[in-house]
């Protein structure tokens, strides 16, 4: 034995933790269970909404969504996407990857805008919050997915739970940057004719902070869909299960059409977010 | 109607703001007399305001002068709450604002007290009307009558067709306009203005000030103005205290203090509005009536300055350019002689100033002796010359401006 073994103690950290989710799921298999029902439903209702029309029908309405948000370019490019992924026959899959990454982006928007709310207005809740989001982001995912595997199961639940944890934080931290920015000038008028805390967070602060919340949204979108292929490793399908069987079957083929499909819903993703900030912009001038 | 003219709506009571740890040891350093820069260095305690008093009377337009960092703009924001007092009470109406919770605090500055700011503070992403309509919407009034309200303050700030246009395409002047309509469509009975023209470039700062009083003659709030601009505060204000270091020194009506400054500081303040900066050399500098060439014979330039009564002329260097003065009896001295011409004598050196020269500094140059200064561009060349006579002249012509403005000031107050 080396000396400083001797000397420093070691910390059962690694019994504790198998002790703790042990204790979680021996006491909280009820929640969990509603937890999972929740998100399968959730995820569920999305996929069924994307996939059970004719894809024709469904590229016609998200090509005319885009063109609402975005402009007519990006719902050009949004309608070849989709009729490229249809023709190269990973139409299910991919409408399942979009129900999971907008599910993941709903809820981590859920608790992330709130959260950059409350970070902003406490300063305890921020000096909390930001080493969480560190972990958050750094903690390699398959640390957490193994847990996540023992109390959810292999599924879409879990992969929900890994994504929403990888990809939650930029809605935190540019919420609270976005507020950060607003002009302490604009606030003391607002507070000046008497608004109240609620009236400036929401006549106020939040319209002002919306562009950076924007490209908040935008990253969380972006961050979703790079853990795709990790999602299907805990049993999520989609695009990422089509990319895993690739490599488990050396089909480089098919890896390289489901990598492209996952890149084709990424830009049109990306370029509806951005955009649909911008072209407010402009409505508004 | 003189019962009203005489009751006060804000009374101010010793009012002190800190900033910073030590409240109580800092006042008593500053109540003690040291400095307010002595405190700040010693305990790391930022005086802003102390024991300030006053009283504003219902109509009348209220101005706080001093220089940025004499503590007027938090002295303001004492009025409607922004800032609490460290010490002190502000009573509007009999109610301690300072004390006040935050829901009543929220109803005064929905319904009593107005603002507006120097930074005007407008919502970029909506239009000019959403932008007035802010305060009314605060307050919960229903659309339709705030609609009507704010088009209403709209017209009355000129900016009639401006309604639905970005606030970020308009001009510095046009957003101060906006902020006013804002605080003329809630129609609180108090305003509080913190600077709200000196942001401005000087013509359209007049043309908002000629505004301002033409609004204030239709809606007769009462209004505590903030302006480090003495001529702002003569044109605008009914009383006006002096604030330096966050001390009221002069109190009363502007022409008190124009008139009669109480010390250093106050004359400091009102000579700065005046000549000083204003008026420069170019203003006083009259034409020259004579002068002379250094190979000019002495009989013809003596004769020269008999007909113009001249005792002394300049005389230019054969370039063309300034090489001094020439006293009379100088000249009649190489006459005398029968000299060829005047380059037997050295010309007296005179004082020279450039055509931007303030009229302050020049004063000082006639101690020595009461001959003319030169007024020269930068080639050293003669534009002009400035006599003792020309510059009262100059000077006082800028206090019967005054006078002037004074005596409308005194009729607007009348009525």
């Amino acid at each position: 034995m080396t000396t400083p073994d001797k000397l420093i103690p070691s910390i059962p950290l690694s019994s504790w933790a198998n002790a703790f989710v042990d204790w979680l799921t021996a006491n909280f298999s009820g929640l969990f269970n509603i937890i999972n029902d929740v998100f399968e439903g959730f995820v569920g209702l999305l996929h069924w909404l994307l996939a059970s029309p004719s894809p024709l029908i469904v590229v016609v309405l998200i090509s005319l969504i885009a063109w609402w948000l975005a402009g007519w370019r990006v719902s050009l490019f949004t309608c070849f996407g989709l009729l490229l992924i249809i023709s190269l026959r990973l139409w299910d899959s991919a409408m399942l990857t979009l129900a999971l990454v907008l599910a993941s982006t709903l809820i981590s928007l859920i608790f992330g805008i709130p959260l950059g709310i409350l970070t902003y207005r406490f300063h305890k809740v921020r000096v909390v919050i930001k080493p969480i989001l560190d972990i958050m982001q750094t903690m390699p995912a398959f640390v957490y997915l193994i847990p996540a595997v023992l109390i959810f199961g292999l599924g879409n639940v879990t992969a929900l739970l890994a994504t929403f944890i990888f990809a939650m934080p930029p809605a935190v931290r540019l919420t609270y940057l976005g507020l950060t920015h607003v002009p302490q000038a604009t606030l003391e008028a607002a507070e000046a004719f008497g608004a109240t805390e609620w009236q400036k967070l929401f006549k106020v602060q939040l319209p002002l902070a919306l562009p950076m919340i924007m490209s908040g949204v935008n990253q969380v979108i972006m961050l979703s869909l790079s853990m795709v292929v990790i999602a299907s490793m805990v049993g999520a399908g989609g695009l990422g299960a089509e990319v895993l069987r690739s490599i488990s079957m050396l089909d480089v083929g098919l890896g390289f059409v489901a990598g492209i499909s996952v890149v084709i819903i990424a830009i049109i993703l990306d370029r509806v977010t951005i955009y649909s900030t911008r072209k407010k912009k402009i409505i508004s001038k | 109607m003189a019962t009203q003219t005489a009751t006060s709506i804000i009374r101010v009571q010793n009012v002190s703001k800190v900033f910073g740890s030590k409240k109580k040891q800092a006042l008593a350093m500053r109540r003690s007399g040291r400095s307010k820069a002595e405190t700040e260095e010693k305990i790391k305690t930022t005086v802003a305001v102390m024991d300030a008093e006053f009283d504003v009377y219902k109509g009348e337009t209220f101005v706080l002068i001093g220089l940025s960092g004499s503590g007027k703009s938090t002295l303001l924001r004492c009025l409607n709450g922004l800032i609490k007092p460290s010490e002190g009470s502000v009573l509007l109406e009999n109610e301690n604002i300072g004390r006040l919770d935050r829901r009543r605090l929220q109803q005064i500055r929905r319904n009593k007290i107005g603002m507006v700011f120097q930074n005007v503070g407008l919502l970029p992403n909506r239009n000019v009307l959403d932008n007035i309509m802010f305060g009314l919407e605060v307050k919960g009034v229903e659309k339709s009558v705030r609609e009507k309200k704010a088009k209403d303050a709209l017209e009355m700030v000129r900016l009639n067709g401006q309604a639905y246009k970005r606030v970020d395409e308009l001009s510095g002047g046009m957003k101060q306009r906006v902020g006013l309509a804002r605080a003329l469509a809630s129609d609180q009975e108090i305003l509080l203005m913190d600077e709200p023209f000196s942001a401005l470039d000087p013509l359209i700062r007049r043309e908002m000030q000629k505004l301002f009083l033409d609004i204030q003659g239709e809606v007769q709030k009462t209004v505590i103005f903030v302006t480090h601009d003495l001529d702002e505060a003569l044109m605008l204000g009914h009383r006006a205290a002096v604030m330096k270091d966050g001390e009221i020194v002069q109190f009363g009506t502007s022409e008190d203090i124009l008139g009669d400054p109480a010390n250093d500081y106050v004359e400091q303040l009102v000579q700065g509005v005046d000549y000083s900066k204003i008026r420069t050399a170019k203003s006083a500098m009259k034409p020259l009536k004579a002068i002379a060439y250094q190979n000019e014979s002495p009989q013809v330039v003596l004769r020269r300055m008999k007909a113009n009564h001249l005792p002394a002329i300049f005389v230019m260097k054969r370039d063309g350019t300034l090489s001094g003065l020439i006293q009379l009896p100088q000249v009649t001295n190489l006459a005398e002689k029968r000299r060829q011409d005047l380059s037997a004598i050295t010309p007296n050196p005179c004082h020279r100033v450039g055509m931007e020269t303030p009229l302050r500094e020049i004063l000082p140059l006639y101690s020595d002796q009461p001959v003319p200064v030169a007024v020269v561009d930068k080639d050293h060349r003669l534009k002009g010359e400035i006599t003792p006579v020309s510059l009262i002249n100059s000077l006082t012509k800028e206090i019967q401006d005054y006078e002037r403005k004074k005596s409308d000031l005194t009729e607007a107050v009348q009525e």
